[in-house]
């Protein structure tokens, strides 16, 4: 292809190519904190033209790459990062067997990983990154990567896609414009603006963590908390799992390990504070009855 | 330059791996991704020295490879279970056969939709237990629905609304409209049931339906995967079926196929240095004719990004895939009403 680039997230080496420069020069300049090294990549992303004329009138990028899914509409050239990013996450969720797979965002403090899973807009990467700017480790925001054998999280901190509203909070957070990517509007989920989580976590996203509290986020509700027991946890892990099915009993294993080593929360929040409030709250609270039970063995 | 003859070399050669670079190895492996070769090439390296990125790669295919095999016949077994009160042969096809069958062919192979063989005059009996068991029409418009009815080797497709799989849904080999007319009882009467009380084809016709598809049918763009099936059986074959060469070549004359065969077998010889050889009695001896290039020009047409190349090659096979199916009036109506219908690809 034209243009190409390599970029690593965590335990992933993809290969970028690209009809055009432009999507490259905004991944480069998006994963810049990032190894690029030209090593045999995991997965292949092409950014292709949809045909020979359409690279230059009008252009639209076609998603395609290792695995491609039969229905995927093309995007136009000014939202070819975007294209880029959801070719990675295809990648990852049809063909990475080496993790169980949970769409979810996950931080860590002191060793140890708040875990957070949702539908889509119910906040998780928002808080991930609110709590990724305010003391935590941020571990990723749409893929948490499950480690079947030793039941640790290995980090897998691509740059946040903020949505909407949640792009003006960040701005508000984060006063490094550097750390930004470009603004795309009128993106199938409305505008998408990404944002590079601060370099500490990219140079430790080799060290993999402890899963210690699972939160079921729900954002627009008036503030409640509910406890969530391993099975209903379990269930919609399954649900919230791209590989599960895929990896079989080592799948079935890892996520039963999981739901048993953690206790578990749907938390509802109105606002990004009262949301990074609860899981602060949830945490000391949780860290008291960790300290308990090590106290206990 | 890597293109399908690269991924033909791998597999043939494991130990031609040996002296590829980082470059090499990459488009190695997206090139045997877009032929979906790359289960088999997991396969056929498994205990090849290869860097530590290669290993992981491959490790992750080798995974889905177990998987898929056991998705593939758990979906057999589905099928056999709604259709037990069925009386006829239920015949697997493809893939889910050569895993059933535990040939060597499935080392590897990936493995899609759930292909099954049945006598057309059972088809309604088929299709109303499976429709009862769960299966649903993916093709909801009705020209679709009546051109395959009346046109097809197969019923419109299924797929099973819990479970998400296709079932195809065969009475021959070659749809009604193609040159060639196999003769689609005796491939039923020669079956071979296997323990689970399904059946495979006699391994003549598995080769003669693998040329059909390939060759009569098709437009080749499976068909480094097709030839690999083609050598790994025939090699097979020739071992454990005594007289399997003079069966083929009689198997291939009853079905109408022998031009088919003989070209897949050249093919397959080419690729992956198959070592028997379909011999015509009528014809000069293993020849390997100008238009085979032709061919394996189309089949081997991939770059190193796993893309589609050489267009015009390609589209002049789409074309012929068509005309092979359908005599150009028939062609033309079919065309028409698509083109009309707005329908695209």
């Amino acid at each position: 292809m034209r243009h190409s680039c390599s970029i690593t997230v965590g335990p992933a080496r993809f290969r970028i190519g690209s009809d055009w420069r432009a999507p490259v020069d905004q991944l480069r300049a998006l994963y810049q904190d990032y190894p690029q090294d030209e090593g045999v990549p995991d997965f292949t992303v092409r950014l292709q033209a949809t045909s020979a004329l359409r690279r230059f009138v009008k252009p639209q990028v076609a998603i395609a790459g290792d695995f491609t899914l039969p229905d995927a509409a093309p995007l136009p050239l000014e939202q070819g990062l975007l294209a880029a990013e959801m070719a990675m996450n295809l990648q990852m969720a049809l063909g990475w067997r080496r993790h169980l797979l949970l769409h979810a965002s996950a931080v860590s403090r002191n060793g140890r990983a708040v875990v957070m899973t949702g539908v889509s807009g119910a906040g998780k990467s928002t808080l991930s990154a609110l709590l990724g700017e305010r003391g935590w480790r941020f571990l990723g925001d749409e893929f948490v990567l499950l480690d079947p054998d030793s039941g640790m999280i290995v980090p897998f901190p691509r740059p946040v896609s903020l949505k909407n509203a949640a792009i003006a909070a960040m701005e508000r957070e984060v006063d490094d414009e550097t750390r930004f990517g470009p603004v795309m509007r009128e993106t199938p989920k409305g505008t998408i603006r990404h944002l590079r989580p601060r370099t500490e976590a990219v140079e430790l996203m080799a060290r993999e963590t402890r899963p210690a509290l699972l939160l079921f986020p729900r954002f627009g509700f008036p503030r409640a908390v509910r406890r969530v027991d391993e099975a209903e946890s379990f269930v919609r892990l399954t649900q919230a799992s791209t590989n599960y099915v895929a990896l079989g009993e080592r799948g079935f294993d890892a996520l039963t390990g999981f739901v048993r080593a953690m206790s578990a929360c749907a938390i509802d929040y109105s606002d990004g504070e009262e949301g990074v409030e609860m899981v602060e709250r949830l945490w000391s609270e949780q860290g008291g009855k960790l300290g308990v039970r090590a106290a206990a063995a | 330059m890597s293109d399908g003859w690269s991924v033909a070399r791998a597999l043939t050669d494991p130990g031609s791996v040996a002296g590829l670079d980082p470059t090499g190895w990459t488009h190695l492996l997206s090139a045997a991704r877009a032929l979906s070769l790359i289960g088999t090439l997991a396969e056929v390296l498994a205990d090849a020295p290869v860097p530590p990125d290669v290993v992981r790669v491959l490790a992750d295919v080798r995974h889905s490879n177990v998987a898929g095999q056991r998705q593939a016949l758990w979906e057999a077994e589905c099928a056999a279970m709604a259709l037990a009160d069925y009386p006829g042969k239920v015949v697997l096809l493809k893939g889910t056969a050569f895993a059933a069958a535990g040939y060597d062919a499935a080392l590897g192979r990936s493995i899609g939709d759930l292909d099954i063989l049945v006598e057309r005059a059972g088809l309604d009996q088929v299709e109303a237990l499976l429709l009862k068991a769960g299966w649903e029409w993916v093709k909801p418009d009705p020209y679709d629905d009546a051109y395959y009815r009346q046109w097809m080797h197969e019923l419109p497709p299924l797929i099973h609304a819990t479970r998400d799989r296709m079932i195809d849904v065969h009475h021959t080999i070659l749809p009604l409209t193609a040159g060639p007319r196999p003769d689609a009882a005796a491939l039923v009467a020669s079956a071979r049931l296997l323990p689970s009380g399904l059946y495979v084809l006699s391994p003549a016709d598995i080769i003669c339906h693998a040329a059909a598809h390939l060759i009569a049918d098709g437009d080749l763009s499976g068909g480094m995967r097709n030839l690999w099936d083609i050598d790994r059986l025939v090699r097979q074959f020739v071992v454990e079926e005594p007289g399997f060469s003079e069966t083929l070549a009689e198997r291939a004359r009853l079905h109408g196929l022998s031009d088919a065969v003989g070209r897949a077998l050249r093919l397959s010889a080419q690729l992956y240095s198959t070592p028997i050889m379909f011999l015509r009695p009528d014809r000069a001896r293993n020849t390997v004719h100008a238009s085979d290039m032709l061919f394996l020009r189309r089949i081997t047409a991939v770059d190193g990004w796993g893309r589609k190349t050489r267009k015009l090659t390609r589209q002049g096979f789409y074309i012929r895939s068509h005309l092979l199916r359908m005599p150009p009036a028939m062609l033309a109506r079919h065309l028409w009403t698509k083109w009309r219908k707005g329908h695209r690809g």
